[in-house]
């Protein structure tokens, strides 16, 4: 089936108008009032030993940060967020808190939906902070003690600034012109309006004793050997700089791009100068993918297509994620998996997906005769992210599924080399790479304290 | 449909829910829109000599608790500050616009014999139906040796009480205040001179809270502050004791009591009456919603009495009193133990840190397939409902009162030194 008359991509910038485009990409959710922070704050039940601190990643004592705010104790609480999470204020915005600590929120148990507003109620005290407070964490006194911190992103930033409280100096290296990783350009940009990513790197890196030293590119610009020699330790948080390809015929014709480098340009630019499809088809299931989707409907595309080879069941991004995409007018297509892209003269037309099912053994099963086409102007792959070992290759530093390998200490299989975040094994979530990179960060100070450090 | 209608003291009202003498009826204005309301009386808001007493600027306090407003209302309003003559001709206006409705007039003059016979007259020429003498405001009146300042002495209270039975033939109730040890002493003395009625509570002394900024305690009038009269859900516990007190006391029974003190509701009322009171006085709770909520106190009372079989009024009053006893009446086989519906936990743990922390250890925690357990141990329990207490869901503890086998008091108990023989 192939279309008719050969489809002249329609990719431009600037559907939009200037004023358009502002709106579309302004907060999401915009932050609570004091008043209703209150009132929220107030429904808790502040329990014991609570289940929704059970769940985040970073154990901030939920609890007891939303009592501080009910009793007008605003510094109290945004301290309890910071010094468990001291990005706080982006995992406030960015966590996906209905699978988290707002899922085992008690009060959901009482009646569904009824969860205690965390995210909001956390978004609302580091709010506070960051206007009326600043950096509330004081370094101790300094040890002398040098570490290189590689990827500015959550992990990365989490480690160096528990770090820098704890009195070392840490330069910290990423390969983008900005500090922020994930947070500066790979979130949508409407999870973190108004420039917050940068925001939240300053008041962090008030703290002191970082220096935030981009476009330095490890395997170009230095070696994990050059880091090791010249400092005290080194904290690996590089993130998984590889996409997974779909492993189609035409995957690489013009149109055909990473959801990934889409969104990076898209944060990296003026919306009115990122060109976006009428038809556009996002293919994977995770939130890179919700994120593209919907962010090409918010740049002005016309139809967007999230296309996921399973079902709701098995799709990574969550039922809020995937009712944010459909509210956002993308239309979900399930249990279709990709089997070529169709392309005219080497012109992309569009993609075409066979139909499946989950077999009686629960593996999914395409039938290549069945299949359907979608025209599109451009198709935006999110079909997974990998770790690309070559920057290390040559170290001592074992990979193990496909991720850098730590113990329970953080600690590579290279004497005095640590990691943490996307690059090791485990939950791909903000949240849990700060936690990585704050206990990390413990783990190296703990090493560096002994008599015989190096 | 239960009978509501009341006689208190010979003074008649379609349903028992009086408003108290405060400042929701100190005008016709008030007091009309009370009536149009379904409000069986009023207290009207207590009159004084001439020239009227000045009144602040900046008059409530509010208690609220983890969101919910005027758990407790402190007061410094001091009684009414218009001219007697106003108040007496709306009185008697309003008394014959409303006939069937109870209007009884609040009163306090110097404690002064000729005071209370001047103005005697001039409030049975209204026509209303009683009066209450208000022996129990706390707060400005007192530092002019009248309100609680009378109610605080009981030969006080007796004096006046016996000016006003000589030289009125209207029904005398005695408005009795809280802020005093022993509430039977003032009681007995309203009795002793010749008082038709007592009603209570009146406003507890109280500093509501304090300005932080101002380091004044509030509210703040000018700069400063003072100490005022408390009221609202709070009183309500302070007010079902000393009611029942004097219900139960035999050289006060057959006193009529008209209760007050934090009734917001249908079925506060009810406990009201339950413990002795005979007619209900309300302020607070309409001061915080309007006059409107006198419907469902109307109509719960109404259906709550259907439910029970309680006919009437005078068959509701009282009802508890029997089994109001001292502590050394309660049996101390009785055994009651927590009991936790593992289907309604939410898993918040409240009960268990309150138990851990604070009482007898007897809620154990577990981590059972990803969730925590908590789990009652019976022979820790020793039945003090703290846990049923803390729990934020309804009937999810419930406390299970054990087989008794026989009955022992204190006054029998081999632990007590003074124990009377068998």
């Amino acid at each position: 089936m192939e279309a008719a008359v050969m489809r002249i991509p329609d990719t431009i910038c600037g559907r939009l108008s200037e004023g358009e485009l502002a709106s579309n990409f302004a907060d999401a959710h915009p932050p609570l009032t004091h008043a209703q922070a209150v009132i929220e704050a107030e429904r808790c039940f502040y329990c014991y030993d609570a289940p929704c601190v059970q769940a985040c990643p970073t154990e901030i004592n939920i609890p007891k940060f939303i009592k501080a705010i009910a009793t007008n104790n605003m510094q109290g609480s945004a301290r309890t967020i910071l010094e468990s999470n001291i990005l706080g204020g982006a995992c406030a915005r960015v966590c996906p808190t209905e699978i988290l600590c707002e899922q085992k929120c008690v009060h959901t148990l009482r009646e569904a939906g009824q969860a205690i507003r965390i995210g909001a109620l956390q978004r609302h005290a580091t709010d506070w902070q960051m206007e009326h407070g600043g950096q509330p964490f004081t370094r101790a006194a300094a040890t002398g003690k040098r570490i290189a911190v590689v990827g500015a992103g959550p992990a990365g930033l989490a480690c160096a600034h528990r770090l820098a409280m704890h009195g070392h100096d840490i330069d910290l290296l990423d390969s983008h012109t900005l500090p922020g990783g994930l947070n500066e350009y790979g979130v949508a940009a409407y999870k973190l309006a108004d420039d917050f990513a940068q925001k939240e790197v300053d008041f962090l890196m008030a703290i002191g004793g970082i220096t935030f030293k981009g476009q330095r590119s490890l395997g170009r610009d230095f070696t994990v050997a050059q880091l090791r020699k010249d400092y005290d330790a080194v904290f690996l948080a590089v993130g998984l700089a590889g996409v997974r390809a779909m492993g189609v015929e035409d995957e690489q014709i013009e149109g055909v791009i990473d959801a990934v480098s889409f969104i990076e340009t898209l944060r990296s630019q003026d919306k009115r100068n990122v060109a976006v499809g009428r038809k556009v088809v996002v293919i994977g299931g995770g939130n890179t993918a919700v994120d593209a989707a919907v962010q090409a409907r918010r740049l002005g595309a016309e139809d967007v297509f999230l296309v996921y080879r399973r079902g709701h069941e098995q799709m990574s991004a969550t039922s809020v994620e995937r009712e944010w995409a459909q509210t956002n007018g993308v239309t979900v297509k399930l249990w279709a998996s990709p089997v070529r892209i169709v392309s005219e003269n080497g012109v992309l037309q569009g993609v075409e997906f066979a139909r499946g099912t989950m077999g009686a053994d629960g593996k999914t099963l395409y039938d290549p005769e069945d299949s359907f086409i979608i025209e599109a102007d451009m198709v935006l792959k999110a079909v997974g992210q990998t770790f690309l070992p070559a920057p290390i290759e040559g170290e001592t530093i074992a990979v193990s599924g496909g991720r850098i390998l730590v113990d329970e200490n953080y600690h590579t299989t290279m004497q005095g080399v640590f990691a943490g975040g996307d690059c090791t094994a485990g939950e791909d979530l903000t949240v849990a790479a700060v936690r990585d990179g704050r206990d990390a960060a413990e783990a190296i100070h703990r090493m560096l304290s002994q008599p015989s450090a190096r | 449909m239960a009978d509501l209608r009341t006689i208190f003291a010979g003074i008649k009202s379609p349903n028992p829910f009086w408003l108290a003498s405060a400042p929701p009826t100190d005008k016709a204005y008030n007091v009309r829109r009370a009536f149009d309301a379904g409000w069986g009386g009023v207290v009207w808001k207590t009159l004084g000599e001439d020239p009227p007493v000045v009144n602040v600027s900046s008059r409530y306090g509010a208690l609220n608790y983890n969101g919910n407003r005027l758990m407790g209302l402190n007061n410094i309003e001091l009684i009414s500050d218009r001219p007697l003559a106003v108040n007496l001709a709306e009185i008697k206006q309003v008394k014959r616009d409303y006939p069937d409705r109870a209007v009884i007039v609040s009163l306090m003059v110097p404690c002064v014999e000729e005071s209370w016979k001047a103005i005697l007259p001039l409030v049975e020429e209204t026509g209303a139906d009683g009066i209450e003498l208000n022996f129990g405001c706390p707060h400005g009146m007192s530092e002019r040796n009248m309100g609680a300042a009378v109610g605080q002495v009981p030969e006080y209270v007796e004096m006046v009480t016996r000016w006003c039975k000589q030289y009125t033939r209207m029904p005398v109730i005695v408005k009795l205040t809280p802020n005093i040890t022993n509430i039977i002493m003032p009681a007995l003395a309203a009795k002793r001179g010749g008082a038709d009625a007592v009603s209570l509570i009146n406003t507890v002394q109280s500093v509501i809270g304090v300005d932080l900024d101002l380091m004044a305690p509030m509210p703040v009038v000018g700069g400063k502050g003072t100490h005022g009269g408390y009221c609202g859900p709070a009183v309500k516990p302070i007010a079902l004791r000393m009611i029942g007190d004097i219900a139960r006391h035999p050289d006060l029974a057959g006193l009529p009591i008209s209760g007050m003190g934090g009734i917001g509701s249908w079925r506060d009322a009810a406990e009201f009456l339950a413990m002795g009171a005979s007619s209900l006085q309300v302020c607070t709770a309409a001061m915080h919603y309007g006059f409107r909520i006198v419907d469902d106190m109307i109509d719960g009372l109404s259906g709550w009495m259907d439910q029970k079989n309680y006919a009437d009024i005078p068959s509701l009053s009282g009802q508890a009193i029997p089994r109001f006893v001292n502590w050394g009446e309660l049996n101390l086989k009785f055994k009651t133990i927590a009991d936790i519906d593992q289907d309604a936990c939410i898993g918040c743990g409240l009960c268990h840190i309150a138990c851990e922390d604070t009482s007898h250890q007897a809620i154990s925690k577990s981590y059972i397939n990803g969730k925590n357990v908590y789990e009652v141990i019976d022979e820790e329990c020793v039945g003090c409902n703290l846990c049923a207490h803390v729990c934020p869901i309804d009937d999810c503890i419930t406390m299970q009162p054990q087989p008794v086998e026989g009955e022992l008091t204190w006054p029998e108990h081999p632990n007590n030194p003074n124990r009377v023989a068998a």
